[in-house]
């Protein structure tokens, strides 16, 4: 089931993406419309991260194109915000949360523009909001998995762009952390911005996201959650496993089975 | 006199290459800078031989052209060939170097070059060279003068396009999402670095150049968490070693090059162990103290 949009925040048209010439997304057709909430869904190896990647501009297509509030990327830059996998960057890196946040400045200075007074206390202002103040003028070494995802979403704020592409941002984080984040991007999305995540963990998916988008490598569903999360479609994306691990866990809560096997 | 020129040439080649050796040692790519600086020698054998003069700026040419080509070559192998990038980097320059070496060995007559020469360098021999107004004035050394421009270019490079290197070396990823063309500064930081290694390279000796793109950024990235302070207590290192090491070469009657990498490894080692984040003292701290403010 796949739900078009008009006037979408994001659209795909006919993404086809290669990896070492092994194809990993085939055909990726999809709208997402602007104000929401969306999630990327699907098993690992299902090409999540390359898509956002792709629409980036940040790995080539083979085909089909992307385009934001229906124009290509290269005109909308300062409207799009892109967050990687907090994995992707060496964090012993000198430099201050504070510093951090302030490159989510540098999108909207020219070349060899520094950055003001003005946009240090919006830099300021965007740690505030995810809770950050206080670790400002801490080295991001020396800050925990969720506190250096917050630094991000920090910097993606501090773009102050309409629509944020975010990779993963609740992989490796404590669950007050992923609270005060999912609240962030509620907030966010309730002042006109759109928000598409990248998401591994189907159980809370339902309650996070207002659209979903299914994927395994092919796109299997797009459109609101409630007639996305389905177990058909659901199965269609995480191809029959999802019924073996269901059933499985159904079997243990039932007669309740060790976890592991006794050593006898 | 002599002693001024000399540790000035070496405080000029420790300040330039430790600033960019601070960008380089950041992407994990120190090892570059002895790629670089050994792969440019066929290209200062090729501008001599075409140009037929030791003219400083068609040798930088040369060699800067050959410099650009070798991180060309290590990043093509790397992403085309998907050879690991260290991998690359040792196949590329070992080529290079020993095609230069053919190069000398072929035209050893015509050649004003040896191994000798470019690998240790002579900087010994610096204050011997200087340039004369028209009138007959010194204006002293002829290397000080170029590796001085050298340096201002450098640090024209880092000051104007500060945050341009920063945001590409600490997330090439969202750089690009932002519109910063991390291809484009890549290739600027290693023509700087070329520049930089075949300007140093007649005085200093291509093994110095890689002590001093790498030692300095190294010892200063464990004393500080600032990108800036780093950029300026790499330059200090420098200063000290190039003062140390000629001091400690005079007092030894050793060779001046070497002195002032061996004085650097010990800044660094002094650094390593007393680091205020890593060093022993604060290990120490951290064994006594072990309730630090609880990080979650």
């Amino acid at each position: 089931m796949i739900i078009h949009v008009e006037n979408p925040a994001l659209e795909i048209h006919n993404l086809t993406v290669s990896y070492h010439r092994k194809p990993v997304l085939w055909d990726i057709d999809l709208t997402v419309p602007q104000g929401t909430l969306a999630g990327i869904i699907g098993p690992n190896g299902a090409g999540k991260s390359t898509l956002i990647k792709s629409v980036m501009g940040l790995l080539p297509a083979d085909s089909g194109y992307a385009q934001m509030f229906g124009e290509p990327l290269d005109r909308v830059r300062r409207r799009v915000s892109y967050v990687p996998q907090r994995e992707s960057v060496d964090w012993d890196f000198p430099a201050s949360a504070l510093d951090v946040a302030l490159m989510g400045r540098y999108a909207r200075l020219g070349l060899f523009r520094r950055p003001r007074a003005a946009d240090r206390e919006m830099a300021m202002d965007c740690l505030k909001k995810v809770g950050m103040d206080g670790f400002a003028a801490r080295q991001i070494s020396q800050l925990s998995g969720g506190q250096q995802q917050r630094v991000f979403l920090a910097r993606a704020l501090a773009q102050d762009a309409d629509l944020y592409l975010m990779d993963e941002p609740f992989a490796g984080i404590d669950a007050a952390t992923e609270a005060a984040v999912i609240q962030l991007l509620t907030e966010m999305k309730q002042a006109g911005k759109t928000v598409i995540v990248v998401h591994h963990d189907l159980q809370s998916a339902a309650d996070y996201f207002d659209w979903i988008v299914l994927l395994n490598m092919r796109l299997v569903a797009s459109g609101p959650t409630d007639q996305i999360f389905t177990q058909e479609l659901l199965e269609r994306a995480y191809g029959g496993r999802l019924n073996v691990l269901s059933q499985v866990g159904e079997l243990l809560q039932k007669q309740q089975f060790p976890a592991r096997e006794r050593k006898g | 006199m002599d002693a001024f020129w000399i540790i000035l040439t070496g405080s000029l080649v420790a300040i330039s290459c430790g600033t960019l050796g601070c960008y380089l040692v950041l992407r994990k790519m120190a090892m570059v800078g002895d790629a670089i600086s050994h792969a440019v020698l066929p290209g200062i054998v090729l501008a001599f031989l075409f140009s037929g003069s030791r003219d400083p700026f068609t040798m930088l040419l040369g060699a800067g052209a050959v410099g650009l080509l070798s991180t060309f070559l290590i990043e093509t192998i790397h992403r085309r060939g998907q050879l690991q990038e260290d991998a690359s980097i040792g196949v590329v320059f070992t080529f290079l170097f020993a095609v230069g070496v053919i190069l000398i060995s072929m035209y050893a007559g015509q050649v004003d070059l040896d191994q000798d020469c470019v690998l240790y360098g002579e900087i010994a021999y610096v204050p011997l060279d200087l340039l004369y107004t028209k009138s007959g004035a010194s204006l002293g050394p002829r290397t000080v003068w170029i590796l001085g421009g050298v340096l201002l270019a450098v640090i024209a490079l880092v000051s104007f396009a500060y945050k341009e290197l920063a945001a590409t070396t600490f997330d090439s990823q969202f750089a690009a999402a932002i519109g910063i063309s991390t291809t484009l500064w890549h290739y600027a930081l290693m023509g700087a670095v070329s520049l930089t290694t075949v300007a140093s390279f007649e005085s200093v000796g291509a093994v110095l150049v890689v002590a001093f793109l790498v030692i300095p950024p190294a010892t200063a990235f464990l004393l500080t968490d600032k990108l800036p302070v780093m950029l300026g207590l790499s330059a200090v290192v420098g200063i000290l070693s190039a003062a140390g090491g000629y001091a400690l070469a005079v007092a030894i009657d050793g060779s001046i090059a070497g002195a002032m990498a061996v004085v650097g490894g010990a800044e660094f080692a002094l650094a390593l162990l007393f680091s205020p984040r890593y060093g022993i003292p604060a290990r120490i701290k951290r064994k006594t103290h072990e309730e630090l403010p609880s990080v979650s």
